[in-house]
């Protein structure tokens, strides 16, 4: 009796645990999003590009202007999450200073995104790069500290 | 310091005690494995709770977005699949519990004084099961969910007077379904109904206890027994098999999903829930004003009658086997069901879902022709539409600021292999129109539309007609026209459409029958190009907005 009561309540239990915990499966989308032409990007020069990317919120499916900033050294891009690390304000270059800088709590970080001065617990976040032909592509953001 | 603690419990709130009376109960010496269906039926509704609030979590209730996101409950959420299998496969097993707890309940004659209101209640209580599945059904929102609910709409507004102000409360103007009647069934089904429900079962389960359960004859002699463990035992053994098979239920038997409720779909044949076809059934045999008797009059008897059995039959307990009336009543019943349920299955069609709407069918047809030659003719080696693996070439939806001139594609095309004019032409207007949201919808397009989109713009039929606001308006609009004539009047006037509109100036479009029936297996018989008339032209033109000058 106790057994079959036990199954029954661990039967609708485990799978409701599963639905509202488990993160849900993507359907297979590509996470790459086309950041145009590499040249468009000038060289050593950190550049706030906007990107249309897709955002796949439950059931609802839209393309989303997203900010990025990206650093270009010849073939070589690194692209940046726009949030800052700390609590997520956005950040901006400041030229004459050469350091990207938090206007909430001033933190500031190098052209590479490793933190100078601030509260920022680590370095910008970054997006995945790929090059395909002359064009830039983004995919998921990684945070810093994982790399 | 255990039993400390129970103490101060039982002390404080009495729960433990109330819990020790309810399992020490007493019960008459004949009740058995016969009374197990009403604890089955109380941990059903349990089971319907449960599973309907962890699906409203995950569900949009509005007609736009209602039917994506189940589809998102389905496909993408952990184990969603088998919430939505237990919710809609636990209201079947529901139907049939009840109705079982209802034949025990007649045949052993539990509704005899002094159990008459039990027996009401119980009455109250299936049709709020059927209630349920009533409203639940329009909620996935495709093209069964909308027409059963349409017919529903239409008999609730046959009665005079009554039926007007039906129609109101439940948001229809002429009984169609929109989104105020969504809302309000959304509400009904998650709101109202369970609430009632909670309530009545409640009152349900008082009653149960307070006169406690039938005795049969002979019982006065017998020494009573308890609830617990016998009879506990063979509730909890019941609960458990019907459990097992509600859950290989959900778990191997995918609960239908349709094609998205296409209000245009005139093709569609429209069939309630296994436990309302009996209705539907009776509903043939009246014409014309007797339509009533059949949907109002009778079933409102049928409720009646149902609910005034014990202050019918009020003779004194008998034992089962000398209520032969009440047997051979219960029997007629099961089987005037029984023939009517099966009188329905047999004279449904088979139905292939027609086309469907859909958002795809939004776009213009030399949208979705250039998106059936960007993939022809590998223009997808380079280029993405809206999302994929990173390619050399641009993503189209996506190209911020200027696009290229037409001159300029059409350029692009011949560096790359040219192609023929109407390929072309359908190209260079994908390439300018194309944006994320419509490559969206493009991703969900039909082979057929694709295809049936292909030959509309290989034959110009927009010199003529206009679809979806693209073409001249020269003949009469397409859209809506696959609602309006059937597939054999489209495919004849194709042929000779002067046979079918003598003063039309259409030249024959002879399309061969490969055209003209190669998919006829998958899409009930049109053709590739009436497949788009009844398929993408059957959606209404989109709101014409202007913008402000």
């Amino acid at each position: 009796m106790y057994l079959m009561g036990g199954l029954v309540g661990i039967g609708l239990t485990l799978p409701a645990l599963a639905y509202l915990l488990l993160p849900s499966k993507k359907a297979g989308r590509s996470v790459w999003t086309d950041a145009g032409k590499l040249d468009a990007i000038p060289d050593t020069e950190p550049t706030q590009l906007v990107v249309l990317r897709e955002k796949a919120d439950g059931w609802s499916k839209s393309f989303e202007p997203t900010s990025v900033w990206v650093v270009r050294e010849g073939a070589d891009v690194t692209a940046f999450s726009p949030q800052c690390p700390h609590l997520g304000c956005g950040y901006r270059w400041v030229d004459d200073q050469e350091h990207f800088l938090c206007p909430c709590h001033d933190s500031t970080f190098s052209i590479e995104g490793e933190v100078l001065t601030g509260p920022s617990p680590r370095a910008l976040d970054r997006y995945d790069v790929r090059v395909e032909g002359d064009r830039l592509w983004l995919g998921q953001v990684r945070k810093s500290s994982e790399v | 310091v255990i039993r400390a603690l129970l103490d101060w419990i039982d002390d404080r709130t009495g729960a433990v005690s109330a819990v020790k009376d309810f399992f020490d109960e007493e019960i008459p010496a004949s009740a058995g494995w016969h009374q197990v269906f009403g604890s089955v039926a109380l941990f059903l509704l349990t089971v319907q709770f449960l599973t309907g609030v962890l699906l409203a979590v995950n569900y949009a209730p509005q007609p736009e977005t209602a039917y994506y996101s189940l589809q998102y409950i389905v496909n993408e959420v952990t184990a969603g699949r088998l919430m939505r299998g237990l919710h809609h496969w636990g209201a079947t097993v529901m139907i049939v519990i009840v109705v079982l707890h209802m034949v025990q309940a007649a045949i052993w004659g539990a509704y005899k004084k002094p159990r008459e209101m039990t027996w009401v209640a119980g009455v109250l209580l299936l049709l709020l099961t059927m209630a349920f599945g009533l409203t639940g059904y329009l909620l996935p929102w495709d093209n069964k969910a909308y027409w059963a609910t349409v017919v529903t709409l239409q008999i609730s507004a046959l009665p005079p007077v009554a039926g007007d102000l039906t129609l109101r409360v439940l948001g229809s103007e002429e009984g169609t379904v929109g989104a105020a009647t969504f809302a309000r069934f959304y509400t009904l089904h998650t709101v109202v109904l369970p609430a009632i429900t909670a309530a009545l079962a409640v009152f349900h389960v008082a009653l149960v206890r307070r006169h406690g359960v039938a005795p049969q004859p002979g019982d006065e002699s017998k020494p009573k027994k308890k609830f617990y463990p016998g009879q506990v035992f063979k509730d909890t053994a019941a609960v458990f098999a019907v459990f097992v098979v509600l859950f290989a239920l959900a778990a191997f038997v995918e609960a239908p999903l349709g094609q998205i409720a296409d209000p245009n779909d005139t093709a569609f044949v429209p069939r309630p829930e296994w436990y309302f076809l009996f209705l539907f059934q009776i509903l043939k045999f009246f014409e014309g004003s007797l339509e009533i008797v059949g949907a109002v009059v009778l079933p409102t008897l049928a409720v009646l009658a149902l609910a005034a059995l014990p202050f019918i039959d009020r003779s004194r307990f008998q034992r089962v086997g000398e209520r032969l009336t009440a047997m051979a009543i219960v029997a007629v019943a099961g089987l005037v069901w029984g023939v009517l349920t099966w009188a329905a299955v047999v004279t449904t069609p088979d139905q292939a879902e027609g086309p469907g709407g859909g958002d795809w069918a939004r776009l213009t047809p030399a949208q979705l022709a250039g998106g059936l030659h960007f993939t022809e003719r590998n223009c997808d080696s380079c280029h993405n539409v809206v999302s994929g693996e990173p390619k050399a070439g641009p993503t189209l939806a996506l190209v911020i600021g200027a696009r290229q001139s037409a001159d300029w594609v059409a350029g692009h095309i011949a560096e790359h292999g040219g192609a023929p004019r109407n390929v072309r032409e359908a190209l260079i207007t994908f390439a300018a129109e194309i944006t994320p949201e419509r490559g969206l919808w493009l991703a969900e397009a039909p082979d057929f539309g694709l295809q049936g989109a292909a030959i509309y713009e290989k034959n110009n039929c927009g010199m003529c007609h206009v679809v979806n606001g693209a073409g001249e308006n020269l003949g009469p609009p397409l859209n809506g026209v696959g609602g309006r004539r059937d597939p054999a009047w489209l495919a004849g006037h194709f042929r000779d459409p002067q046979a079918f509109v003598p003063e039309s100036t259409m030249p024959p479009y002879p399309f061969d029958d490969d055209e003209m029936e190669s998919d006829r297996r998958l899409y009930d018989g049109p053709a590739v190009k009436t497949a788009y008339l009844r398929g993408a032209l059957r959606i209404q033109p989109p709101p014409i907005t202007t913008s402000p000058s």
